[in-house]
């Protein structure tokens, strides 16, 4: 061989997994992409009528909740926050991968984000959807909450509590709200017009044309556009720093062992992205297979996922053991009986060890190749992922609560059905969003993904020496 | 295939933007508003009561002192309503045929207490003692207006947060002596002076402080 051929066979070894599988063309791209728009699923249908039923749960459980009080949850004193806080914990840190994928991921110019940042948004703004209902409904006069929440010029002539980060919280939460939702509406223009042109029923042309804002495709559009997105990319980013810090100070600012930690902003943060990348890991796995979408969200793309997760996962696992190296060396004897007699061997010792067997243990799989490619592993790591790390604000609640200072104060919490109903109405509500999003809306960004394509063969074209 | 909008599409997307933000800026700013009239607050409404009783005469014309009637406001939570036996203590002897007052006769044998229609409503989260304002150099008409001047009650002040915090966070100029309590009439002395003087002075012989914890009226 001579030794350019040999350098490029050589290459090709090492090189890995494509990001678009084969050669698609521009319309074939469309025809696939767009197929869950365009034709019924079988599969899809029942999914959805499953992931309605269960959003029933939902509304039972708020109707209960409101009508009879949060009398009707199980945490009282000294168990004061349960699930409500470890609902919303656990779905906003769901939120971070999406913004991190969409954000942080475009800032990087990692071109892996391009065929699942569309998913990834979407779950986010869901996620967000979930946790924001946990905080109005255990104010428990949900109706009240603007006043409780929001500075505005009242007639009560106070302001909220702006040293305290439950106010900072709410900034928090709204802001990312807002902007994930604006970011991922501008990516959807040009795939909205898209449909617009593609779909032949005159109801869809004109449902998706006035979501898709005359968007033309002209350059001075796409010039705009970009800025647009850039820019909110820009604002994004800081945005999957400081929203689980905030809410990490909800427990570290107090004075509680197990929540008075200074480590806990960039635990918290590793956490969030874990466990978002776990649920991205979860919902796309399925997806790819009922919509086979698999030459655009390849195995490369699982793989570079796991990669993440193993990353966040050893993070996460440092900011156990640093917890538990200060409650030794401040030979606190509050911290001291938290770390090594309650959470090890307490009451609630099993949700303690599974945390630490699905978010330590489970993820130091993703060494090795094998388990990072094996579709299925991933998928029960990432469910296995997200049990631990609902465990993991279990075991920050309510493990920290359950045994007060005094031991007069003990108690412990049983969840009542009402929480389950609440909690398990959660999950069915947030499916129920996401099957909505995949066969309503393209939930592949289309225009990136043939941009990427194009890119792509254009290289390929260079590589090969066939290019003028 | 004909045009899926028409050009007019581009002013009715604009407009809707302009129509949304205004009619939630609006609307925003309407409830800030409302809440701001005397018509919200309850304010200059004249409320009926089941007896024609007219503050003025008593106060002005018989020169009786608020306390006579409102026997508790220096010592409890209430003011106190007068019991129908307090009114016979003078309407046994004046005006005991006069047909004005067969509702307060009925009252006094039957034993039913005249049902008289609040003015002065506050929330039952709020504590609020008369005793300890009174105790402290506020007097009546700071609250309560020129009772001596109203035929039926009115409302004065809004009784909304913002308006016991403004006296709760700087108390000095609310300051009266003790003995003018139940003046309707009693001003602080016109130079400004003097009655930031007088206004320390009470404020020290009747320690009066400045309250804003929760816990203050939020027990």
């Amino acid at each position: 061989m001579t030794p350019p051929a040999q350098a490029a066979a050589e290459r090709e070894a090492l090189a890995p997994m494509p990001l678009i599988a084969g050669h698609p063309t521009d319309a074939q791209l469309n025809t696939e992409l767009l197929a869950p728009i365009f034709s019924p699923n079988e599969t899809w249908k029942k999914l959805v009528g499953l992931a309605a039923m269960g959003s029933g749960m939902l509304v039972i459980g708020l109707t209960v909740t409101i009508a009879r009080g949060i009398g009707m949850w199980g945490n009282n004193q000294p168990v004061g926050w349960a699930y409500d806080i470890i609902n919303f914990v656990w779905w906003i840190g769901i939120g971070h991968a999406g913004t991190l994928i969409s954000a942080i991921l475009l800032l990087f110019q990692q071109k892996w984000r391009t065929s699942i940042n569309r998913f990834a948004e979407a779950m986010t703004i869901f996620a967000v959807m979930q946790a924001a209902m946990f905080p109005l409904v255990h104010t428990g006069r949900p109706w009240f909450a603007i006043y409780w929440l929001f500075p505005y010029p009242n007639t009560m002539g106070i302001w909220p509590n702006f040293k305290s980060p439950l106010i900072w919280d709410v900034f928090a939460v709204s802001t990312y709200f807002t902007i994930s939702l604006l970011f991922w509406y501008l990516g959807l223009i040009p795939d909205l017009a898209t449909l617009r042109d593609t779909a032949t029923k005159r109801t869809q042309r004109i449902a998706y044309g006035i979501f898709a804002l005359g968007w033309k495709g002209s350059s001075r559009h796409w010039q705009h556009y970009r800025i647009g997105y850039l820019i909110l990319a820009g604002i994004s980013t800081p945005l999957v720093l400081s929203v689980h810090s905030i809410v990490s100070f909800d427990f570290a600012v107090s004075q509680l062992p197990g929540w008075h930690t200074t480590i806990f902003p960039p635990y918290f943060v590793a956490g969030a992205v874990f466990g978002g990348f776990a649920m991205v890991l979860t919902l796309i796995i399925p997806a790819r297979k009922v919509f086979r979408f698999n030459n655009v969200i390849t195995d490369r793309h699982l793989e570079n996922m796991a990669k993440v997760m193993l990353v966040t996962s050893m993070i996460v696992s440092y900011g156990y053991l640093m917890e538990n190296f200060m409650a030794w060396y401040s030979a606190n004897p509050y911290e001291s009986y938290l770390f090594f007699v309650t959470r090890p061997f307490g009451h609630y010792a099993a949700i303690y060890w599974i945390m630490l067997f699905c978010n330590v243990i489970v993820p130091q799989t993703f060494w090795w190749k094998k388990a990072r490619t094996s579709v299925a592993w991933l998928w029960i790591a990432s469910i296995l992922v997200g049990i631990g790390m609902w465990a993991e604000r279990f075991v920050i609640i309510v493990i920290s609560l359950y045994r007060d200072f005094l031991p007069s104060s003990w108690g412990l919490y049983a969840p009542t059905w009402v929480d389950w109903f609440i909690f398990g109405g959660t999950i069915s509500f947030f499916s129920l969003l996401f099957l909505l999003f995949l066969r309503f809306v393209p939930s592949v960004a289309l225009a990136e993904v043939k941009e990427l394509n194009h890119e792509m063969q254009h290289e390929k074209a260079h590589a090969a020496g066939g290019h003028p | 295939m004909s045009a899926l909008f028409k050009p007019s599409a581009n002013f009715i997307a604009r407009f809707s933007l302009v129509a949304v933000a205004s009619v939630l800026g609006g609307g925003l700013l309407g409830l800030w508003g409302y809440f701001r009239t005397p018509y919200a607050q309850g304010l200059q409404e004249e409320i009926v009561q089941p007896v024609l009783f007219d503050h003025r005469h008593h106060v002005v014309d018989d020169l009786i002192d608020c306390r006579y009637c409102h026997f508790n406001v220096e010592r409890g939570a209430s003011a106190g309503v007068p019991s129908t036996e307090m009114c016979l203590n003078c309407h046994s002897q004046i005006w005991n045929k006069s047909p004005k007052l067969e509702p307060v006769r009925r009252s006094y044998f039957t034993g039913a207490p005249i049902e008289w229609n609040r003015v002065h409503q506050l929330p039952d989260f709020t504590y609020f003692n008369h005793s300890i304002h009174v105790g402290k150099g506020i007097g009546c008409a700071t609250c309560h207006g020129r009772v001596d001047e109203m035929a039926a009650i009115t409302k004065v002040a809004s009784l909304q947060m913002s308006w016991c915090l403004a006296c709760h966070r700087n108390p000095a100029p609310n300051l009266r002596p003790k003995d003018q309590i139940t003046s309707m009439t009693w001003q602080p002395p016109a130079d400004p002076a003097a009655a930031q003087l007088l206004a320390s002075d009470l404020m020290k012989s009747y320690d009066v402080n400045s309250r804003v914890s929760c816990t203050t009226c939020h027990r």
